[in-house]
């Protein structure tokens, strides 16, 4: 078997009622672990964007992106490996606020993992930080060691790729392009 | 006519279409959601839908009431036969079927006929009762998760919640099932749908910006394909259901006869070729003939066309026409690799690709390697074809009796099969002479299949004999639908070849199990008694002599007719590639 990788899988669709259902069934059939998902509104109105990552190899991905591809109500979906995207999570934690104070420098961890101070109350405090998975889990490893943790969570990824547009605003414009040229005669 | 193209953001907005989808409506009139369904019907054309009522699709069957002299309803006796029967309809008629159930154990009892059309690319449209939407999501009554349940096997499934969705769910629901690679469609209609009121408008659509029915074709690849076939010394053609669902046949032959290829099909792209073409090799996989499955692996270039590299057509991918450069025509772009990597991939519908590729083709001869076919193709006759259909003595095979009934009917009949051994000798030992001429459950491979797909064959072309081969075991599986038979007035020919077993499971056990015949005996009913309690007039038959004149019979019989075949009880299906072999590994029986 080939190595598994970690790809992304970006997903613009339609939004409609059932959607994640019919991508996630594509993900079940063949026995894949979607690893993070994050899905909301596109910049274009009326467009949902998906984010799926998930660990397999070259030929299972393609397979399984074109299967989601060819869904009706799906508009187009590709796949990069990390090296082609910029991408981030975003990690929120909540502190015993007397704990944290007892670390002595608070300022410490908020410099070295370029965290922030979300809220903070006598009792608890909320951190946030964005990064690569590694790096929010560092400080998870970090804060569970020194203070423990009462709440911890962490986002799905979102990227973007380093190419210079989305390509789904080429692929509209070229589709809109096509449908304006093409008489509406077979009805 | 008012034109809504709501991706540019037109008024309308399509009243619901907000998913880019170009539609086009015409004069409002009032009218409840049920009344809107049948006038949606209408409107796509549709003259026959297969049906069974219940509670929550009774506003429906009221209305079809009204409609008894414009939309012919078929009252099937289990909701299978209505989507199988909506297959066969579909499969000979190049029209979608439509099925009608109710909610619950109705649209439950469809999964199998929908799996089977998705497998097959058939284009059908199931349309199924609801219970109201206030009651969804609370395990009413006859509730069932139809869109969740439904989503993996098909092309698209919708819940329709108001009445005023539906003549747009309609239009869209054929415009999925019936363009790029067919499929079936589900609409799940909730009851406040059916009875509430709307401005009903006649609805088409034949655009949504979501979805690509037919790929741009690529003339760089039509380029690059026509040079390999140009520079090939042994190629090959593959046809499958993808030439027969593009209306290609004729575009297939003219490429084919310019550069002098030999073509073999798929089960399902079986009547694509008449079966005398002389560039016609027979067809493919587990079950098919020696000739076109030992030169998969010799041909130089091989040209697949609207088919998928089903693992029956391949056997072991691993050794898989590895000698061959691949091209594949297919509209499907997800086809492309899935199975089997091709050289050049060539997307688009076969009736445009085929025309564009065959421009390019220089006229050719290949009558070395077209001359190469013919020594297997007489050792096929002579180790299994002729013992098979030409016996001197013993029980009745039953190849002899698929090969008589082609005969008789002057292979101008469409051939349905249920799944096993009746559908392997029924493909292999029928002829044909035109198009849309074998339904069979060829991927999902479903018995049970038969009856009713034959029921919706003779729906789809009245004008035809339709001759259904069915095996004692698959007969039962859907033999309440002799009672549409009766109650429709069917003029079907069903001739079962009975052997007492499950036979293509007997056969695996024979060869693979050490004979070890796991629950494959059947303890049969009198099928002759059973059809005469239908009015269905039969006869069965075991001795030689006897057959020619019972096929008559029953060829000159008014309306149904059943044609009993007592068989060799252990009858086998030659040749034969053992699963996940390699393709060329062929069993022959004793030569």
């Amino acid at each position: 078997m080939e190595e598994r990788t970690l790809y992304t899988i970006t997903i613009f669709s339609e939004n409609t009622v059932g959607l994640l259902n019919q991508v996630t069934i594509i993900f079940t059939r063949r026995r894949l672990n979607i690893e993070t998902l994050s899905v909301s509104p596109s910049a274009i109105e009326g467009i949902h964007k998906f984010t799926i990552t998930t660990f397999t190899d070259r030929e299972t991905i393609d397979k399984v992106v074109k299967q989601i591809d060819k869904r009706v109500d799906i508009i187009k979906a590709y796949y990069n490996t990390d090296e082609d995207l910029v991408f981030e999570e975003i990690a929120l934690y909540k502190i015993s606020t007397p704990k944290l104070l007892s670390l002595g420098s608070i300022e410490d961890i908020v410099r070295r993992y370029n965290t922030r101070i979300l809220d903070m109350t006598e009792i608890w405090t909320v951190l946030e930080k964005t990064g690569h998975y590694d790096e929010t889990q560092a400080l998870f490893n970090e804060l569970s060691a020194k203070t423990g943790v009462l709440q911890f969570i962490r986002s799905g990824r979102i990227a973007i790729t380093k190419s210079k547009v989305e390509r789904l605003s080429d692929m509209l414009a070229a589709m809109e392009e096509k449908l304006n040229r093409a008489p509406m005669l077979n009805f | 006519m008012e034109i809504v193209n709501d991706n540019r953001g037109m008024a309308d907005q399509a009243r619901h279409d907000n998913n880019g989808s170009r539609v086009k409506c015409g004069r409002v009139v009032s009218m409840t959601g049920s009344q809107a369904l049948i006038e949606s019907l209408l409107h796509k054309g549709v003259d026959t839908i297969f049906g069974y009522p219940g509670g929550q699709a009774i506003p429906i069957y009221d209305t079809l009431y009204d409609y008894k002299d414009q939309l012919n309803h078929i009252l099937v006796r289990h909701e299978q036969g209505a989507t199988h029967a909506a297959q066969g309809y579909a499969r000979v008629s190049g029209k979608v079927g439509v099925a009608l159930v109710t909610s619950g154990p109705g649209v439950a009892n469809t999964i199998t006929g929908i799996a089977d059309a998705m497998m097959d690319s058939t284009p059908i449209v199931v349309i199924a009762g609801q219970v109201p939407a206030s009651l969804l999501g609370t395990d009413a009554f006859q509730e069932v998760d139809v869109i969740g349940v439904t989503q993996p096997i098909t092309k698209w499934a919708y819940q329709v919640r108001n009445a005023d969705e539906i003549a747009w769910a309609v239009a869209r629901a054929f415009y999925i099932a019936s363009t790029g690679r067919p499929g079936p469609v589900v609409l799940d209609i909730a009851k406040n749908a059916q009875v509430g009121e709307t401005q009903y408008q006649p609805v088409t659509i034949n655009h949504i910006r979501s979805y690509i029915p037919l790929p741009d074709i690529d003339p760089e690849k039509i380029a690059e394909a026509a040079q390999l076939i140009n520079a090939s010394k042994k190629p090959l053609a593959l046809v499958g259901q993808g030439v027969i669902l593009g209306n290609a046949e004729k575009e297939l032959l003219d490429f084919l006869r310019k550069a002098d290829i030999p073509a073999a099909s798929t089960i399902l792209g079986l009547s694509a070729l008449p079966s005398d073409e002389p560039l016609n090799v027979g067809m493919l996989g587990m079950h098919g003939n020696i000739a076109p499955n030992l030169k998969t692996n010799e041909c130089d270039v091989l040209i697949a066309i609207g088919m998928r590299f089903d693992d029956r057509v391949t056997g072991d991918l691993a050794t898989y026409a590895k000698q061959a450069k691949i091209i594949h025509l297919d509209i499907d772009f997800a086809e492309i690799n899935k199975n089997v990597k091709v050289d050049v991939p060539v997307l688009g519908d076969a009736k445009d690709t085929l025309a564009a590729l065959t421009q390019l083709l220089k006229e050719n001869k290949h009558t070395e390697w077209r001359e190469e076919f013919k020594s297997h193709w007489e050792r096929e006759i002579q180790a299994v074809i002729n013992k098979e259909i030409h016996p001197k003595s013993g029980p009745l095979n039953m190849g002899e009796i698929v090969n008589k009934v082609s005969e008789a009917t002057g292979h101008q009949a469409v051939l349905v099969t249920d799944v096993g051994q009746n559908q392997m000798i029924g493909v292999r030992y029928f002829k044909y002479t035109q198009t849309r001429s074998v339904v069979t459950s060829g991927g999902l491979g479903t018995m049970g299949f038969g009856l009713p797909a034959a029921i919706g064959a003779k729906f789809g072309a009245p004008d035809r004999t339709v001759c259904l081969f069915v095996g004692d075991g698959g007969l039962q599986m859907t033999i309440q639908e002799l009672g549409t038979i009766m109650q429709s007035n069917v003029d079907l020919k069903i001739i079962l070849l009975n052997n007492e077993y499950l036979g293509m499971v007997r056969q695996w056990q024979e060869l693979f199990y050490e004979e070890r015949y796991s629950e494959t005996t059947m303890k049969n009913p009198n099928f002759i008694r059973i059809a005469e309690a239908y009015n269905i007039p039969g006869r069965s038959v075991t001795k030689r002599e006897e057959l020619d004149e019972a096929i008559q019979e029953m060829l000159a019989a008014k309306g149904a007719y059943l044609l009993e075949a007592k068989v060799v009880p252990k009858g086998m299906v030659y040749p034969m590639v053992p699963a996940g072999a390699c393709i060329t590994n062929i069993l022959l029986g004793n030569e």
